[in-house]
């Protein structure tokens, strides 16, 4: 991973000094384990500040939106599906970016570690496959596959898609995995046992929207829920409030989801809200045989017409 | 939005998309009768209601 640090350090550097992008968008160490935070490097000898580990789990092409200057950005794979949302939907020119791929082994879910350390958590490091803790009653060591994000750990596209440098090799893909088992087990249950499993999964929600600022789909200037003049849905902690917000946000990022974790990830009360967008994915991938972000020469499922839709492929 | 609905526990013919052109007048009032038979069967809505306002 460090060989990562230094190869994005090296390019970050060579762009800048050769005047090819303005500004270099990567990772920085946060101030607490486990929380890198995003890093806009505008000299040649600021690169030194970028780093790259497990814990780079905030999608960056989050702050690409409507921005006008050459960029460099560094991308794993979900973030290049982002990228390529994004020049799809406008929102940034291909001419402007000079992207960096990070092959991706996936992200530590900080949840994980926490809920299995010893005490407080006060740094994280690791090497071949292991993550390495310290906390204040001692060391302990986990496999990294152990305390991976979940959708890492069912991750088909960790490679990223475009790419215009890389800091090293594509990794292998994942064969083995069923990005969707979630999603059918829920599908399985009844009509009855689905509202009530809903209820649960969104009873702690806060509303503090994090999950939908994490998001590098949600950049309309101002987002329905915070509208008052016509209020599209209710702004209070009622259940059906609450649902009616989870139900519009999934279904504003139907085609476009690249199930990143960040929303997740971003969530104060921990609630997994990707298995609302999952079941959009999926549906996509089964109606349509589409998946976002994979290309930039086809238009996203919910933006082509065909003269054989039927009523059924109404999403 | 239907599967998503039906996915979050809504009845499965509480919510109906249909392509009817403007000229499939005989196709719209076929498809307005059966929603109308597919709905009066579920009976009236009971999710998605909003009871009296819970206040902190
Ligand atoms: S909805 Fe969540 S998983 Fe999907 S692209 Fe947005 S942040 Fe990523
Ligand atoms: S981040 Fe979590 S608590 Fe905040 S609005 Fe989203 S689901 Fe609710």
């Amino acid at each position: 991973m460090s060989t990562y640090t230094e190869k994005i350090r090296e390019i970050a550097q060579r762009l800048l000094k050769e005047c090819r992008v303005e500004m270099v968008i990567g990772f920085r160490k946060g101030s607490v384990p486990m929380m890198n935070e995003p890093c806009f490097v505008r000299k040649p000898e600021e690169v030194d500040a970028l780093v790259w580990d497990s814990n780079c789990g905030i999608n960056l092409a989050n702050y690409l939106t409507n921005r006008k200057e050459k960029i460099g950005i560094v991308a794993k794979g979900c973030d290049s599906r982002n990228i390529v949302n994004h020049i799809l939907e406008n929102k940034i020119k291909r001419e402007q970016l000079v992207i960096i791929g990070v092959p991706c082994q996936g992200m530590i879910d900080k949840r994980k570690i926490v809920a299995m350390a010893q005490g407080e958590v006060l740094e994280v490091t690791e090497s071949d496959g292991q993550v390495h803790v310290k906390t204040a009653a001692g060391d302990q060591t986990f496999d990294k596959k152990d305390v991976l994000q979940q959708n890492c750990s069912v991750c088909v596209h960790r490679n990223p898609v475009i790419s215009d440098e890389m800091v090293a090799d594509p990794v292998e893909e994942q064969k083995d995995v069923d990005p969707y088992a979630d999603v059918a087990a829920l599908e399985a249950m009844t009509t009855d046992e689905r509202w009530a499993f809903f209820d649960d999964l969104l009873a702690p929600c806060i509303r503090c929207y994090a999950c939908r600022n994490a998001c590098p789909l949600c950049y309309c200037p101002t987002c329905f829920v915070d509208e008052a003049k016509p209020q599209w849905v209710g702004k209070s902690q009622d259940p059906i409030d609450v649902r009616t917000f989870h139900l519009l946000r999934a279904y504003h990022c139907a085609g476009r989801c690249t199930d990143c974790g960040a929303c997740e990830r971003a969530c104060p009360m921990g609630i997994n809200m990707r298995l609302l967008t999952k079941k959009l994915n999926k549906d996509c991938l089964d109606l349509y045989g589409w998946e976002a972000g994979l290309s930039l020469d086809s238009r996203p499922a919910l933006d082509v017409y065909k003269p054989n839709d039927t009523n059924d492929s109404i999403l | 939005m239907k599967r998503l609905l039906e996915y979050t526990g809504i009845e499965s013919d509480r919510l109906q998309f249909s392509w009817i052109s403007s000229a499939e007048s005989t196709k719209f009032v076929k498809v307005v009768n059966e929603v109308t038979a597919k709905v009066k069967a579920l009976g009236p809505n009971k999710r998605f209601v909003k009871k009296e306002a819970k206040v902190a």
